[in-house]
């Protein structure tokens, strides 16, 4: 049932797309990885990779960067997210290394079965790229892509990426991760935590409350 | 902290020993130090202040910086008890001085009169063990007032048909509208229903030493860093500290209530910060832990005297759980609401308080409220539990112009009801699981009455109707599903005139150990329909004075 609480359930074992004893005992480090995240994107002489070689990188951006698109305005790629998972695999996340190690050449080979005359992921062009990934999305309808043979761990590999990508793509850039507060410049969040009415468009000419006797005896007045 | 609070030795006999900070504990607290008594007040979480609250979603959320911790404190579950229980977490409670009302949304209205005498007006539910309230809403009025005044509650009185009679109005005005309020409003009036302004247990003027609220948007899971929120940290226990009686002792994990061998509470037992164990002997005890850890405090404190359990001759500890039933439908509008500012809920309405049962087929009441209590990354994560409507692209270019376009223009209508207790819905202890203390860890048996299900439907459709009103572009929501998750933890030591069938009497007393009271969601004999807080504070400072009444003369000692 949809209730608060289980909306925060559903969040806790959403967001990171493992499982939510993964995510009690990983998520301070979550946060350092979000912080390194944000770090890492600021300033580019920074970037270093810990787990993904050079190579890996770039497909784990690629891939991100499908999730949410660098379009008229900033992405994944943009905030840094690949530096990011970079860090959590190599903290909270090490026992999701597997899923990396394992899913992305599963990923990848389907790649060379799609299209075979391009080598990797990154090579694709994102029709290509989204062609691919909608393969391995579970939940999504499958339009337009051929049956496949089931490839679990890279629809997991897949799921991972995606939760992750969000996730860091929407912390609070006050506290951590969310370069520059890309994410939360998107959606239309506003960075400051103290605001005075009027809120929204709907509200910002309430005349103020009004028992309905009132109101109704004004709009009969009205229709007079 | 006040620094200057009292440090009781264990060995020193104090008048009370409170269990539990939170909406009842802190209440309990603070009017046993204020009527002269020396109290400690034992909490398992830390003594968190202002300073310690933060915005950030995944250290409060994730980290739960505020409430029970999974790893620490496993939970189990199952549906019914021919079923094994398996370890999922189950519940999520304030783990820090204050408790829940710490992070509750704050959601303020009282429990009407029928809440209390439900059973004699509609008489037996099939499969569910409803019953009157020993006490009714008229005994209880001059607490709720209490309640408004001295934590401070915004409202305005008369607003709503449907509210029950009231002695004083509400000390401050309602907070600002919000666009989901207005459009809540205006979309209810054109189908003849009464919405009024939410009451919040949020100041929308200051008091001393805390500020009005300054619309950050951030209640529900957090907690607040000005103090507006009247939860009991910034509303009770500061008054408590300031008696010079009462102290307040974190990190402190109660595992057993002790009796003396003619079958009197002696005090309690607990784990300090680095697991060491302590008894802080008292007069009485009052366990005020919530209504998962109070019953499964009794049962761990079982002995001679009580196999079973302490206090439960009834067998009625830990059973009749209700949590409320109820969910979300969301909609999406053309201009931006901007609803993640302000708080959460500016309007509510109560004209489905009192269904006729034989018109709509099933036993229930509740109400409906508009709101907006998304975080970022909970909205954007899509699924039935997110913002999102069902049919947007979970990744890709759909996906990023959803989160940003619907982020501002979306609003929900929470839907708030009935749950009906059920005997084998419970919480007690697994046989199996243990916490990182080595206590036998909690576990839920919990499966709807198929009523409370059909309620949530209904009212989901009445839902859809005022979006229909409104004009909204969009709507969305999803059939009421089985829970398997709880916040608000009702009915499992139930207060009632026959020892038989309740754990404690009219005075918070439990019927088997005179010096012995329970105070806090545990008590409530029925779910009222939804937002269990402010009647539990209500109960708080009601048992105070019951409490105190016996105290004085000598019952206790």
């Amino acid at each position: 049932m949809f209730r608060d609480s289980n909306r925060r359930q559903f969040l806790l074992q959403s967001v990171t797309g493992f499982s939510a004893v993964w995510i009690s005992a990983q998520w301070p480090a979550l946060v350092e990885a979000a912080e390194h995240g944000r770090l890492e994107a600021q300033s580019a002489a920074q970037k270093r990779l810990e787990f993904f070689s050079p190579a890996e990188a770039i497909e784990i951006d690629a891939i991100s960067s499908r999730v949410i698109p660098t379009d008229e305005t900033p992405g994944a790629h943009e905030a840094g997210v690949v530096y990011f998972i970079d860090r959590a695999l190599t903290t909270f996340a090490a026992d999701a290394q597997a899923i990396f190690r394992d899913g992305l050449p599963e990923l990848q080979a389907r790649v060379a079965e799609v299209f075979p005359q391009i080598a990797k992921f990154s090579g694709a062009t994102p029709e290509q790229q989204d062609q691919i990934l909608r393969s391995f999305d579970k939940q999504a309808p499958k339009r337009a892509v051929r049956a496949f043979r089931p490839s679990p761990g890279a629809e997991t590999f897949f799921e991972t990426l995606r939760t992750f990508t969000i996730a860091a793509f929407l912390l609070d850039p006050d506290t951590r991760g969310n370069p520059e507060g890309i994410g939360w410049k998107l959606i239309g969040r506003e960075r400051e935590h103290v605001f005075q009415p009027p809120f929204g468009y709907y509200d910002k000419d309430y005349p103020g409350w009004q028992p309905p006797a009132t109101q109704e005896a004004e709009k009969d007045g009205a229709k007079k | 902290m006040i620094v200057d609070q009292p440090k009781y030795k264990t060995s020193e006999e104090v008048d009370f020993v409170v269990i539990g900070s939170g909406a009842a504990g802190g209440i309990l607290a603070k009017e046993l130090s204020t009527n002269g008594f020396r109290v400690v007040v034992l909490e398992q979480g830390p003594y968190l202040t202002s300073a310690d609250f933060t915005h950030d979603e995944i250290k409060v959320l994730q980290e739960d910086l505020l409430t029970n911790k999974p790893k620490l404190q496993p939970n189990t579950f199952r549906k019914t008890p021919a079923d094994k229980a398996v370890r999922q977490r189950v519940l999520a409670y304030g783990r820090c001085v204050g408790g829940t009302s710490v992070h509750f949304t704050a959601n303020f209205w009282r429990f009407h009169e029928i809440d209390f005498i439900e059973r004699s007006k509609v008489g037996a539910v099939p499969g569910s063990t409803l019953a009157d309230w020993p006490i009714t809403y008229a005994d209880l009025e001059p607490y709720y007032t209490k309640v408004e005044w001295e934590i401070g509650v915004s409202g305005l009185a008369g607003a709503s048909p449907f509210d029950p009679p009231r002695s004083k109005p509400y000390p401050m005005p309602p907070l600002p509208v919000k666009s989901s309020g207005v459009i809540f409003e205006r979309a209810a009036r054109k189908l003849g229903w009464h919405p009024y302004p939410a009451p919040m247990a949020i100041l929308s003027r200051p008091r001393p030493g805390r500020s009005a609220c300054v619309n950050c948007g951030f209640c529900l899971g957090f907690g607040c860093e000005v103090g507006a929120k009247s939860s009991s940290l910034a509303a009770a226990i500061p008054a408590a500290e300031k008696t010079g009686r009462c102290e307040i002792r974190p990190n402190s994990y109660v595992f057993r209530i002790e009796l003396d061998s003619r079958g009197r509470a002696i005090g309690a037992a607990y784990f300090d910060e680095h697991k060491n164990t302590h008894l802080q002997r008292a007069k009485a005890v009052v366990c005020c832990a919530n209504g998962a850890e109070t019953p499964r405090l009794l049962l761990l404190s079982a002995n001679k005297l009580f196999p079973d359990g302490l206090a439960n001759s009834s067998g009625y500890v830990g059973k009749n759980l209700m949590l409320n039933s109820g969910g979300v439908i969301s909609g999406l509008f053309d201009e931006p609401l901007n609803d993640y500012k302000g708080y959460a809920v500016s309007r509510v309405l109560h004209d489905f308080y009192e269904l006729d049962h034989e018109k709509v087929g099933f036993y229930g009441g509740g109400g409906l409220d508009a709101r907006f209590d998304f975080t970022p990354i909970g909205f954007a994560v899509s699924g039935p539990f997110g913002g999102l409507p069902p049919d947007t692209p979970r990744w890709g270019k759909g996906f990023k112009d959803a989160i940003a376009h619907n982020f501002t223009r979306t609003m929900e209508v929470f839907c708030h009801g009935t749950s009906l207790p059920v005997a084998d819905n419970s919480f007690d202890i697994d046989p199996d699981v243990k916490d990182a203390w080595g206590l036998p860890a909690l576990r839920m048996t919990y499966k709807d009455h198929p009523d409370d299900l059909k309620l949530s439907n209904w009212l989901f459709d009445r839902g859809h109707e005022l979006f229909d009103a409104a004009g909204a572009k969009k709507h969305w929501g999803y059939p009421a599903a089985e829970q398997q998750f709880a916040v608000h933890l009702l009915g499992t030591c139930r207060m009632g005139k026959d020892p038989k069938t309740s754990v404690i009497n009219a005075d918070h007393q439990t019927h088997d150990v005179k010096n012995l009271f329970l105070c806090d969601g545990s008590s409530l004999v029925t779910s009222g329909r939804g937002q269990p807080t402010m009647t539990i504070m209500a109960l708080a400072f009601r048992a105070a004075d019951r409490i105190t009444a016996l105290a004085k003369r000598g019952d206790l000692v």
